[in-house]
């Protein structure tokens, strides 16, 4: 059975690791989002093609595959060892990265045509109406969407157990080779990927309601959890990193 | 730079025309919205376009405002070329940077207003100003205070534009576009996307700025009364070319060419 010594020096650490990879992996595939994304809208076909190819190689390949890649074929073709947790964040960044450019490109082909011609008229240059028209108004269209992948991603985190980083899943693997326990222990992942999720999901919705605000669109009454949401969002969290 | 580009040589600018159309010819697809399009505006005038829909008006605010390009001719605007610019004596495409120095002289307000949504009304107006002008906030903002006093909307500096409705919305776009300070105003069917009680609001302030400062209007309208009001001079478009020009008082009350007539008499 599930030794309460065994949770505490393996599972918790397992969590905290899960956290990391996640929160390291969505800052690299936000970054790789909108890049990707607005390069993908440029004026210059070379640009939106090159964008168009990173594009479909990393939405075409599998994430699991290319983790294999960079953690046992980058060292053998390039020399450069990365470490299991960079290749694991590398992977999943730039994957998740690819699919996040196409929501940063879809919004932003969203924005009224209209837009574009008011900052033309008011003379400003095309990375000014980016920067100050475009994205601050495709920006409230994209935070659903965006909630949904950063699930994916969480879950997509399990993946990097295969590759040895000790994460949520591997200690539970871990655990089970220890004490047989399967029941228990996948149960018990379930419940905690599931509780992350939903933390995430209470946290973009603020964002959601404070996007929407910032372009003057009165945010939805916020419903079931509003007096709880910020309350459950701490301690989930604190409770992970200790 | 070459005599023709440089607005500081004499016969550039001289003060009889500050916007020039020279053969201008823009299509759509099959579709000739301009044909061989020549007309001037002198400096200070109000000018205003009637004509039947799909007649060009619109295009030719959208050709001076460099949101399109014509297919032949040149537009110039102060003795600029907005269409092309002069690389060591030959002629090239206008390039951004150019199009951009001329289009400082430009502004426009546009039939759906088109404010920046994610803005409230004191950042919609001083955004450019600080941004693209590189004027300081404090400065900006002064100056956004004074055009929101002359467009009556003091009270709603600190609301988006949502909250606004249509003639209020208006008003502060009409503030945007002058917070640039251009020489030129380019107004496309302004009142054409109000309720019909926000119509007056709208039109006397532009009344006011007509009349008040010598800025140069190019007006695109329905409202044959208002045209009558601020004009200097009304063209009217048929098919893509100027059939009639004149004063309002003679294009309104003793028209000569016959499509005219018939669109007056439509329409009053």
């Amino acid at each position: 059975m599930m030794t309460s010594e065994f949770f505490e020096s393996w599972f918790l650490p397992g969590i905290w690791i899960t956290i990391q990879v996640t929160v390291y992996s969505a800052v690299l595939a936000a970054v790789v989002s909108f890049t990707v994304g607005t390069l993908r809208t440029s004026q210059f076909w070379i640009v939106r093609f090159l964008a168009g190819i990173y594009f479909e190689i990393f939405r075409g390949t599998s994430a699991l595959v290319f983790m294999f890649w960079m953690a046992f074929a980058v060292p053998l073709l390039f020399g450069v060892q990365f470490l299991p947790m960079g290749a694991g964040v590398l992977a999943l960044g730039l994957t998740y990265g690819a699919y996040g450019s196409e929501i940063v490109r879809g919004a932003l082909a969203a924005v009224a045509p209209a837009q574009r011609e008011a900052g033309i008229a008011l003379n400003f240059t095309r990375m000014q109406r980016l920067r100050r028209i475009e994205l601050p108004q495709a920006w409230p269209e994209m935070v659903p969407p965006f909630n949904n992948l950063l699930i994916e991603l969480l879950k997509g985190t399990a993946l990097v157990s295969v590759i040895t980083v000790a994460d949520m899943t591997f200690s539970g693997n871990l655990l089970r080779l220890a004490t047989n326990a399967s029941a228990p222990i996948y149960t018990l992942l379930l419940v905690l990927y599931f509780v992350l999720a939903f933390v995430l999901t209470r946290g973009m919705r603020v964002l959601e309601r404070q996007a929407k605000a910032g372009i003057g669109q009165t945010p939805p009454s916020s419903g079931l959890f509003s007096g709880l949401r910020s309350k459950s969002t701490d301690t989930a969290v604190t409770g992970g990193v200790k | 730079m070459s005599t023709d580009q440089n607005p500081s040589v004499p016969g550039s600018k001289d003060g009889t025309e500050l916007i020039r159309f020279d053969r201008v010819t823009k299509r759509f697809g099959s579709n000739t919205v301009l044909d061989n399009l020549d007309f001037t505006v002198a400096p200070g005038k109000h000018v205003t376009l009637i004509g039947p829909s799909g007649s060009g008006k619109t295009t030719i605010l959208r050709l001076l405002m460099t949101l399109i390009r014509p297919d032949e001719g040149t537009i110039r605007v102060d003795g600029d070329c907005l269409t092309h610019e002069d690389k060591g004596g030959v002629l090239h495409p206008a390039g951004e940077k150019h199009i951009r120095e001329v289009r400082k002289k430009i502004g426009m307000v546009f039939q759906q207003f088109n404010l920046f949504p994610n803005m409230k009304v004191l950042r919609n107006i001083t955004e450019a100003p600080v941004h693209v002008l590189g004027m300081s906030k404090d400065e900006a903002e002064e100056r956004a205070r004074e055009l929101l006093e002359l467009v009556g909307l003091t009270e709603h500096i600190d609301k988006y534009p949502t909250q606004l409705s249509g003639g209020q919305q208006q008003r502060v776009a009409i503030a945007r576009a002058l917070a640039m300070r251009p020489q030129v105003l380019l107004l496309d069917e302004v009142t054409s996307a109000l309720d019909p009680e926000l119509v007056a609001g709208v039109l006397d302030v532009l009344r006011d700025i007509a009349h008040s400062t010598d800025i140069t209007m190019l007006c695109v309208t329905h409202e044959m009364n208002f045209a009558r009001d601020i004009s200097d001079d009304v063209l009217m478009f048929d098919q893509g070319k100027v059939i009639e020009s004149g004063s309002p008082e003679k294009i309104f009350n003793d028209p000569e060419n016959e499509r005219t007539r018939e669109f007056l008499s439509a329409i009053l």
